[in-house]
């Protein structure tokens, strides 16, 4: 049982609390950092820049990811851009300005002084990514471009094309492969993490399958540093790849790491409408697009007219209607819900009604084609790519779709979880983001994780394990959890029952996104929790999985990770269920403005909800970590 | 378990916090020290490398270009009739005479050629080699070739054909053996006498159009090979081997049809 | 929505690295035209679930185009008959009505086959292994715009840099060559001033590596067209030229003449 929830933050002011923590904290010797192992599960920007900077520091590190390439991680599809609080373009930009507009974009339930250390640390970021190479978009002096994104009222964004994670991710992979050079870092790639190993309380070690081969093995270390990314396919549909899962946190979760703010999953307004039901996975639009595009609805229901043959005054520009000030350019949250009200309504476009229209037609008037082609040239192609439609001529349909998750698992000023010793990093911790994630924001945290802070704090705990040597793999400690994984997958493969793996992801997709989605309420919420444990069985006594374990077999794979969102979005429910609020991605309607805005209670939910796990169908008992404001005061979001 | 601040500090020191050298030895792993080992003369060691052995090709590609080109021109002389070409031949003999001995030039000449050719087809024969490792087991479907042309997929063959038909040109026209009206000397007389014999000026005909597929795409893939790529003359490259292999083709063929249709007699 | 499609599909079904492999034929109705050619797999697969086969095993993440994990020889074509495009960003409206579609996996000594239509591209990875990174430890690096990099260099590695890594260009080079690859990641970092330090020992590094792993080039250029993000093959002639000049300047850095 755990008791008050210490985030260990620094003593005083915002500004130097990062730098007294350095100060302040144990450090390992260059010659003991070789008398250290860590092990990093995954290869995203913050797993790979982690590995890499332990390794370059002196550590011993095993590396683990799932994709047969460390440089194929999710982190790639990232398209938009990075945030660094640099003020290049002279704009009033600066590490206050970038600290509060993340503290606000995340409605006030995100930790001051983490969010301060991001922003702090954002400018590193850029000058560490320039060093290694990545070629970010440069002005004709040759020096860096920059651009404003998603709202924001400073031009703060950094971008290579619209690949700026692809391009970020190679940087990290490349400092990585120097590492597996080397020899200071080694490298498990098809190796998926089916659990992680405790003694004494402390994290030790983990349990992993080959996906090649089948073979379970388990790792010792020092220290366990998680950096496995978001929980969004829960929902079946999303923007994230399809294999990223929540399998890691979960497992960690369920070894009585705390999860914190499940509830906490980001919409992307600007995403391609599914075309059919064998829809596998949703494609972003950078959200670029809304700073020229015009989003309208026919104002007739189910108009049967193809947009062109609509004219203007039977158009509703509902976003520009509704809020003058920002127009297309409100937070993705707002600008979701908009369109979710118009299709609700009967007035989506396309053939199955299920989008908006994203309108080119002014601006290539104002810019002309060829500016148009300048700056969007490639999403135009991609969108063009996937819906066979070109929107030069007729306007794009988008709708939003599940993004990003804030929530995960809970950690403190160290990044390290409840469990000594584990440690979270990137989208899969909650740390930054409060209940709403800035664009741009997530790959500067990421990398910020990676490269700055845990190779500064991890040592903290690493100096009190000088001389032990890492728990061997044949304690019992480790065979007690590999022979519980090795269970889990011959039953798992053993039911042999009569529906597909996807079947039932496709079944817990729908169940959240229409209890759990862009709208929650009282209600919807107590469905979804009367619905999904039933399903969770049905699984367990229905789900056909062929083939055996000692082969390549992917629906094995996707088993076992349709398990644990299966228990895990329990979890999600009840947190939001608890929540009686309503504040950034999480919109209860109950808890409403009367313009429809969302509405805090900043009295009785200022706080950061930690659940801690109680078993499979037991209530998880909750931990509050209060939000103390001392930089910001709070105030109602209003875009009007 | 935690230890206190200072005796991990004191632990710390045990490393020699204090002791440069040693912190820097401790540091990491070294970087690997470049291979100072004693390698090989410079261009074996760099005709060991594929690249290396693509330069090669390339290098003497351009040589047996320029032979083959300078041939070709010579052969025209046929049409200026017997007392031309013959001069010509004896030209060739006397090429540079003083101050080199007589056919000395001639010799330099051909050593060059072979020696390139020599190099050009061990190039080829060692690429060929590792390429035929790197795919042992080929497409059990049908390949749909965008790019890649006819040209460009039998290199190998249209170079074998051009080298055997080199072994019987020498033989024919160099040295007689495979000519029965051959007179040492009389270019004229013995073109006109093996080129009067209809398969040998097919075979002919057939050899000159294999050289000139080999160096349709041979005349644009030397320039990759080497690194010639330019935006502005990218283009040009095309052009070129195109046009060399016309010209060369044609100007070669020339002489058998000639021949043959009694032009030449 | 437009009229659903039928399509026969024949593909290549490996059960291991050990097996010999054979083709099998799938009929497939009801195909939406909108669907990917992925989408088609995952309904296929759906069906022979059903039929208590096991489903075709390929790689794939993203679904978008740039984690270069899908990897299927289409009709004789890495990544299908569309140019630039990955397979998992090739829609079946680019199909007729009762086409008939072979597929079978990238094949190549380097990529060995692991199952159905997946192989392993881990050499793709030795070759970065090898020295295509810019030695530039966390922490070490100057201000961002300390270091001036022209307008022209930065697009023309950003065009280098687009690779996805995905293998399409040896899978569909007549010699199992990677020199486009190769010469993609070289370019990336070489164009670049922060590459600059580094650049001859890199090049010849990767190249080494690169010609134990794979075949040679000889100016195909089927690379170029099978490429989803299109990397010309004027990178493969700068290639060439770095690892030329490398060989003399390498040879005095490590302070020998010939
Ligand atoms: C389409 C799209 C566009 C985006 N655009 C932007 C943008 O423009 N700007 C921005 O800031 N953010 C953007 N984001 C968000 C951002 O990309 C992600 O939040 C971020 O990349 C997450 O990085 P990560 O390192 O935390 O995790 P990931 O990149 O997801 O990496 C997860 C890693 O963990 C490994 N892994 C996971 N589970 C296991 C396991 N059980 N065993 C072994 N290995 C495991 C995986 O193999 C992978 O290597 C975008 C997201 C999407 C989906
Ligand atoms: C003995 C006969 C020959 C053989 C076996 C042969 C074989 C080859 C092969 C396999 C290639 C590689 C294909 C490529 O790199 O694109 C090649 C290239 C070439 N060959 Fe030949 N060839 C022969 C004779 C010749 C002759 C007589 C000439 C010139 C008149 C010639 C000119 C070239 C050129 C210019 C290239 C291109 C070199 C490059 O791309 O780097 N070859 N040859
Ligand atoms: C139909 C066209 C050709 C004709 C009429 C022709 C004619 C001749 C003649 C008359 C000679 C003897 C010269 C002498 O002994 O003084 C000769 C030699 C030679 N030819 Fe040709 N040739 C032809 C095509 C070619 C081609 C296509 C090649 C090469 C690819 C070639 C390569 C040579 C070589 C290498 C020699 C030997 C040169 C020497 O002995 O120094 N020829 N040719
Ligand atoms: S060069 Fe093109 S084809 Fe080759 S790996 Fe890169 S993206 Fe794929
Ligand atoms: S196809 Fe192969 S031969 Fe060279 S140009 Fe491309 S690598
Ligand atoms: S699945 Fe990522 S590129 Fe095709």
């Amino acid at each position: 049982m755990i008791g008050e929830l210490d985030a260990r933050i620094p003593e005083g002011p915002l500004a130097d609390k990062w730098d007294n923590h350095r100060f302040h904290e144990k450090l390992v010797a260059p010659a003991n950092r070789r008398r250290f192992d860590v092990i990093v599960v995954g290869t995203g920007l913050a797993g790979a820049a982690a590995a890499a900077t332990l390794g370059e520091l002196g550590y011993r590190v095993k590396v683990f990811t799932f994709h047969d390439s460390p440089r194929r991680a999710h982190s790639i599809a990232a398209q938009g851009g990075i945030n660094a609080a640099k003020n290049y373009k002279n704009d009033g930009d600066s590490i206050d300005r970038l600290f509060y507009d993340t503290i606000k974009g995340g409605d006030y339930r995100s930790r001051e002084a983490n969010v301060y250390r991001l922003a702090q640390i954002s400018v590193e970021i850029i000058d560490q990514c320039v060093a290694q190479g990545v070629p970010f978009a440069r002005e004709y002096g040759g020096l860096l471009d920059t651009r404003s994104f998603g709202g924001a009222q400073v031009s703060r964004t950094f971008y290579a094309r619209g690949q700026t994670g692809q391009q970020l991710l190679l940087g990290a992979y490349q400092a990585l492969a120097r590492q597996l050079h080397l020899g200071t870092v080694e490298l498990h790639d098809r190796t998926e993490l089916l659990d992680v190993v405790l003694k004494d309380g402390h994290a030790v070690g983990i349990v992993t399958r080959d996906l090649v081969t089948g073979e379970m093995r388990s790792h010792s270390a020092h220290a366990v540093v998680l950096a496995t990314g978001g929980y969004g396919n829960a929902f079946y549909l999303s923007t994230n790849a399809k294999n990223s899962n929540v399998t890691a946190i979960w497992r960690a979760h369920r070894r009585g790491a705390l999860m914190a703010n499940p509830c906490f999953t980001q919409i992307h307004p600007t995403c391609i409408p599914a075309s059919d039901e064998f829809q596998s996975k949703l494609t972003l639009m950078s959200e670029s697009l809304r700073n020229d595009g015009r989003i309208w609805v026919p104002k007739q229901m189910d108009d049967p007219r193809s947009p062109d043959q609509i004219p203007e005054s039977e158009r509703d520009y509902f976003l520009e209607r509704r809020y003058p000030a920002f127009g297309n350019l409100v937070p993705r949250d707002v600008a979701s819900r908009a369109a979710k009200r118009e299709v609700d309504s009967g007035r989506g476009v396309g053939p199955l009604k299920n989008g908006v229209y994203l309108d080119f037609s002014e601006a290539m008037g104002r810019l002309g084609h060829d500016d148009i082609e300048e700056k969007y040239g490639n999403l135009f192609q991609m969108y063009d790519r996937i819906t066979g439609e070109d929107p030069y001529v007729v306007p794009m349909r988008i709708y939003p779709a599940v993004h990003y998750t804030m929530g995960g698992l809970w950690v403190d000023y160290n990044l390290m979880s409840n469990v000594p010793g584990l440690y979270v990093l990137g989208e899969a911790n909650f740390s930054d983001h409060g209940a709403n994630r800035l664009g741009a924001s997530a790959l500067m945290q990421g990398l910020a994780d990676g490269y700055f802070v845990l190779p500064n704090t991890i040592t903290d705990y690493l100096a009190g394990l000088l001389g032990d040597p890492p728990v061997p793999v044949t304690d019992p400690a480790f065979t007690t959890v590999e022979r519980e994984v090795d269970e889990r997958v011959r039953t798992l493969l053993a039911v042999n029952g009569s529906r597909s793996v996807d079947w039932f992801h496709r079944e817990l997709g729908k169940v959240l996104w229409d209890n759990c989605g862009m709208e929650r309420s009282a209600d919807s919420l107590k469905k979804a929790l009367g619905e999904i444990p039933p399903l969770r069985q049905e699984f367990h006594a229905d789900v056909r999985v062929l083939g055996e374990n000692e082969t390549f077999n992917q629906s094995l794979e996707k088993a076992g990770r349709v398990a644990d969102f299966l228990e895990f979005s329990e979890l999600m429910c009840l947190d939001a269920l608890q929540r009686e609020e309503s504040c950034g991605g999480h919109f209860r309607v109950e808890h409403q403005t009367e313009e429809g805005e969302a509405l805090r209670d900043d009295d009785d939910f200022s706080y950061v909800a930690a659940w801690e796990f109680a078993g499979v169908d037991e209530k998880p008992a909750l931990h509050k970590e209060e939000l103390a404001f001392e930089a910001v005061e709070l105030a109602q979001r209003s875009y009007k | 378990m935690a230890r206190t601040e200072e005796e991990v500090s004191t632990a710390t020191q045990r490393g020699g916090a204090d002791d440069a050298d040693r912190l820097a030895t401790d540091f990491g792993k070294p970087e690997p020290e470049p291979a100072r080992k004693r390698r090989a003369p410079f261009f074996v060691q760099f005709y060991r490398s594929d690249i290396g052995k693509k330069w090669v090709m390339a290098v003497t590609g351009i040589v047996l270009m320029g032979y083959v080109f300078a041939h070709m021109v010579g052969n025209l002389h046929v049409f200026e009739g017997p007392r031309q070409i013959d001069n010509y031949g004896e030209w060739l003999r006397n090429l540079l005479d003083p101050p080199f001995p007589r056919t000395m030039a001639l010799w330099l000449l051909r050593v060059t050629i072979i020696v390139a050719l020599a190099l050009h087809i061990h190039a080829a024969y060692a690429l060929t080699r590792v390429n035929w490792r790197a795919r042992p087991q080929r497409y059990k479907s049908q390949r749909d070739y965008v790019a890649a042309n006819f040209a460009s997929r039998t290199m190998r063959w249209t170079g074998i054909i051009v080298g055997l038909f080199l072994v019987f040109h020498i033989l024919d026209l160099t040295w007689g053996t495979a000519n029965p009206g051959y007179v040492r000397g009389e270019v004229y007389r013995n073109t006109v006498a093996t080129f009067e014999r209809v398969p040998v000026a097919l075979a002919y005909i057939a050899a000159c159009i294999a050289l000139g597929i080999h160096l349709f795409h041979g005349g644009w893939s030397l320039f990759q090979s080497v690194g010639w790529n330019n935006p502005r003359f990218n283009p040009w490259r095309r052009y070129f081997a195109v046009g060399f292999a016309v010209v060369v083709t044609a100007g070669y063929i020339s002489v058998p049809i000639a021949v043959q249709v009694g032009l030449v007699s | 929505m437009a009229a659903a499609m039928h399509v026969h599909l024949r593909v290549w079904r490996q059960a291991g690295p050990d097996d010999g492999g054979h083709f099998e034929d799938y009929d497939v109705d009801d195909v939406s035209p909108d669907m990917s050619f992925l989408e088609l797999f995952d309904v296929l697969n759906e069906r022979l679930i059903a039929e208590r086969k096991e489903p075709v095993a390929f790689d794939h993440d993203c679904r978008e185009g740039i984690c270069g994990s899908c990897a299927m020889m289409i009709n004789g074509r890495a990544h299908g008959p569309e140019r630039g495009t990955a397979t998992c960003q090739l829609h079946m409206r680019k199909f007729n009505d009762g086409d008939s579609i072979t597929v079978e996996p990238w094949r190549a000594a380097a990529f060995p086959v692991i199952r159905d239509l997946v192989v392993d591209r881990g050499s793709l990875d030795r070759i970065i292994e090898a020295g295509g990174y810019i030695t530039a430890p966390t922490g070490s690096a100057p201000d961002a715009n300390l270091i001036l990099v022209p307008k022209e260099a930065a697009d023309g590695s950003m065009d280098a840099a687009a690779c996805i890594g995905c293998g399409a260009c040896v899978a569909a080079c007549p010699n199992g060559a990677a020199q486009l690859f190769t010469a993609a990641k070289v370019s990336h970092l070489g164009l670049l001033p922060q590459g600059q330090p580094e650049r001859y020992q890199r090049v010849a590094a990767m190249v080494d590596t690169m010609e134990e792993l794979f075949g040679s080039c000889t100016n195909h250029g089927e690379c170029e067209a099978a490429c989803p993000k299109e990397i010309s093959i004027d990178f493969i002639a700068l290639l060439n030229r770095d690892y030329i000049k490398a060989q003399f300047k390498n040879r005095k850095l490590s302070g020998q003449r010939v």
